[in-house]
């Protein structure tokens, strides 16, 4: 039986590797990691708005203060807000852990919204970059939304307040209905002016505090910080790693010359 | 100065032991560019066991929290995204350095006699380093080294009668969990070192007992002069130390660049999903093996039935310790093959190139019939090899060649219906033209002609 289970897996091996999912264009940011005033902006952004839901359990809030200058007492007045087992709002040395009960959590979303530590590493700036603006109404999922590059996602559209609601272009009218239903706004009368954001076919059916311009550079700010938070020394390696490429240099040239000079009587 | 080292000598035989295999170790004076890697493979040897060593002071070998430990290392151990990218880049570097040296191998005959156990030595050590380097992938507890090891692992699971029962015994559970990681790790530690120096010290002692070969293929040792010293050899040191230094240099400017501008190598060398923690729950939609696997992961792939699947991967690394029997023409170097040999080679080269490519792509329809093709191929060279042994009749190459092509086209029958035709037969030209080529190319070219050995090394 364990048999048949073995081979019947390996038979599925190949077919594993086929279910890819539809990949859609992806847009391109250029990270600015030298950026401090935009990484600063984007942590304020990620501990205000992903902190509730999502951790990044690998850094401490010290550290990321450390690397883009903000003071101890800063942290703890503008950007800790998680608490301990206790209920004591965490110290600076607390690792960025969530906020939210992983039992709360499933029961709101299905899931446990993942650790966003890595997630630049995983799936790349371009993508959280095109995701966080490819929301848009769907009135057959659970939270009213859905997102073009991660289909089905579970997680609400978190900063609508800023973008506002997007819909896809095919299906206005129904969108209209559930963006109605959502904020109670004129929404018919944003169907004349269709603008389609980005590539991927979005418009914005209901606009929010920001203009498209302002919010693009909020989500910019939070990717980039989200960068950073993904290998918080890679910056300092590569500068590191000028000063041993440019050692190596040297070092390669005085190699060849001591081989010149120890060879010159091999014919 | 002197006296210690009488006194030491008298006792231990260093100085013995410094001739032997360095100030009075001829080597010959003809190496060229492919002769860097032998060194190297010890450098990065070295390199990995030292940068192990400290990952290993910091990393925590337990499924709750290894995960975890690697970001630790990464972010909080001063210095510690230092140590794990020289030891992640390490692991590709070696395979690199070890393909090259096998490569030098096959081109120049360093594998023909005398070199024969030299030879097995050295693929013992490439399976010592498979081994090695597959259960250091499951240490960082991602879901490529979670998913990649499931589905090694479950590769023993196809060998008949007992194998269930081995997979069970390598994992030490029903699935890769916590026991596994466990014992990998210990593996992990214990292969790389106590195994392979023990390995290498081995095929160091057989090299300088039988002399290293050279790209002619001359053996220096026939041509010495009064004092018993190879007219074209050259003391180890300091020639071939300052020379291997060099190399050095060449090495690591590539290897750091690599550490401190691309550590993952475009997701190569360290892929994206391993940055997500293993979940057992939830399968990657894509698993493929790291880069220096995924050739013999194709030729795994090409098989329909499991098990045959696991015995074509087997003989394909098989081939590879067979080949002092199977390449038995008495010139060594490609410098004096046919045309039709070096053109057989770097085919063989371009094919594994292929086999590699096609390892990390997903499975088409398209690729899996180049994943066929290219797996006939890797076992056509080895029949190729074995035939330009020496010169043959045009009769033999006729009938060789057809029963091959016979062959192919016949299993190409038995599953056209399965498979798109208009695929598979196009196809065929891959195989086909390699077949083609080295077959009827002695019978209607002068391309299988060899030229004279030298008798003494020549110098460029």
């Amino acid at each position: 039986m364990k048999k048949l289970v073995i081979v019947t897996l390996l038979g599925l091996l190949p077919v594993l590797s086929w279910a890819s999912s539809g990949h859609t264009q992806l847009d391109h940011i250029d990270i600015d990691l030298n950026n401090k005033a935009s990484l600063q902006r984007g942590f304020k952004y990620f501990a205000n708005y992903c902190f509730s839901c999502h951790g990044a359990a690998y850094s401490r809030f010290s550290r990321v203060g450390a690397d883009l200058g903000i003071s101890s007492d800063l942290l703890k007045q503008e950007f800790i807000f998680t608490r301990d087992e206790i209920g004591k709002r965490n110290k600076p040395g607390a690792l960025m852990t969530v906020a939210m009960p992983h039992r709360y959590a499933t029961s709101s979303f299905g899931t446990v919204p993942p650790d966003l530590s890595l997630v630049v590493r995983s799936r790349s700036a371009d993508w959280v970059y095109t995701y966080l603006r490819s929301f848009y109404l769907d009135a057959s999922r659970p939270l009213g939304v859905n997102n073009i590059v991660f289909p089905n996602v579970g997680m609400p559209h978190v900063l609508w307040e800023l973008q506002g609601w997007q819909a896809k272009a095919e299906h206005s009218a129904a969108v209209a209905e559930t963006a109605d239903a959502h904020e109670a706004a004129p929404a018919s009368s944003e169907e004349g002016n269709q603008v389609v954001t980005h590539g991927n076919g979005l418009y914005l059916a209901v606009p929010g505090e920001l203009s498209g311009f302002e919010y693009n550079a909020v989500v910019y700010d939070i990717v980039n910080f989200m960068t950073y938070l993904s290998e918080p020394g890679q910056q300092k390696r590569k500068l590191i790693g000028f000063w041993v490429m440019g050692f190596l240099g040297i070092f390669f040239i005085l190699a060849y010359l001591l081989k010149k000079e120890f060879w010159k009587d091999v014919h | 100065m002197n006296k210690l080292i009488t006194w030491i000598d008298n006792r231990l035989p260093v100085v013995g032991v410094w001739n032997d295999h360095l100030a009075k170790y001829y080597t010959p004076k003809n190496f060229n560019f492919w002769y860097y890697f032998g060194s190297l493979a010890l450098l990065v040897l070295v390199l990995q066991i030292v940068t192990g060593l400290f990952l290993a002071m910091n990393y925590k070998p337990d499924a709750h929290s290894a995960f975890a430990s690697v970001e630790y290392i990464m972010r909080e151990v001063p210095g510690g995204w230092f140590i794990r990218y020289m030891h992640s880049t390490g692991a590709s570097a070696f395979f690199i350095v070890i393909y090259l040296h096998m490569f030098r191998a096959l081109i120049y005959g360093s594998y023909k006699a005398p070199r024969e156990l030299l030879w097995v030595i050295g693929m013992v050590i490439y399976l010592a380093l498979m081994a090695t380097a597959f259960m250091g992938y499951l240490l960082p507890w991602g879901q490529m080294s979670y998913w990649g090891a499931q589905v090694i692992v479950n590769l023993f699971g196809a060998i008949p009668g007992i194998g269930p029962d081995l997979a069970l015994w390598i994992r030490g559970d029903y699935v890769v969990s916590d026991a596994t990681l466990n014992r990998f790790f210990a593996l992990h530690f214990f292969i790389p070192a106590l195994g392979l120096p023990v390995l290498v010290f081995l095929h160091i002692v057989a090299l300088h007992h039988v002399g290293s070969n050279n790209p002619d293929g001359v053996e220096i040792k026939k041509n010495k002069d009064e004092n018993g010293v190879p007219k074209d050899g050259i003391p180890f040191h300091p020639y071939y130390t300052v020379k291997d230094l060099l190399g050095v240099a060449g090495f690591l400017l590539v290897f750091f660049a690599i550490v401190f501008f691309k550590p993952e190598m475009g997701g190569y060398f360290l892929e994206h999903p391993n940055f997500i923690p293993a979940n057992p729950l939830q399968t990657p939609e894509h698993i493929a093996p790291v880069w220096y696997f995924t050739p013999f992961y194709t030729v795994l792939r090409a098989v329909p039935d499991p098990f045959l699947g696991v015995v074509a991967m087997g003989s394909a690394i098989l081939m590879l310790f067979l080949l002092p029997w199977l390449d038995r023409n008495p010139i060594k170097s490609w410098r004096y093959r046919s045309a039709l040999h070096r053109f057989s080679i770097l085919f063989f080269v371009v094919n594994f190139l292929v086999l590699g490519w096609l390892g990390v792509k997903p499975v088409t329809p398209l690729f899996a019939e180049f994943g066929v093709r290219a797996t006939e191929a890797y076992f056509l060279f080895f029949l190729v090899l074995w035939i330009f042994s020496k010169q043959r009749s045009s009769a033999f190459y006729f009938i060789v060649y057809a029963l091959t092509m016979g062959l192919l086209v016949f299993y190409d029958f038995t599953r056209v219906g399965s498979s798109d035709p208009t695929i598979v037969w196009p196809a065929l030209l891959w195989p086909g033209f390699y077949l083609t080529m080295c077959l009827l190319g002695p019978v209607f070219t002068k391309f299988a002609q060899e030229k004279p050995v030298p008798e003494r090394v020549t110098s460029k």
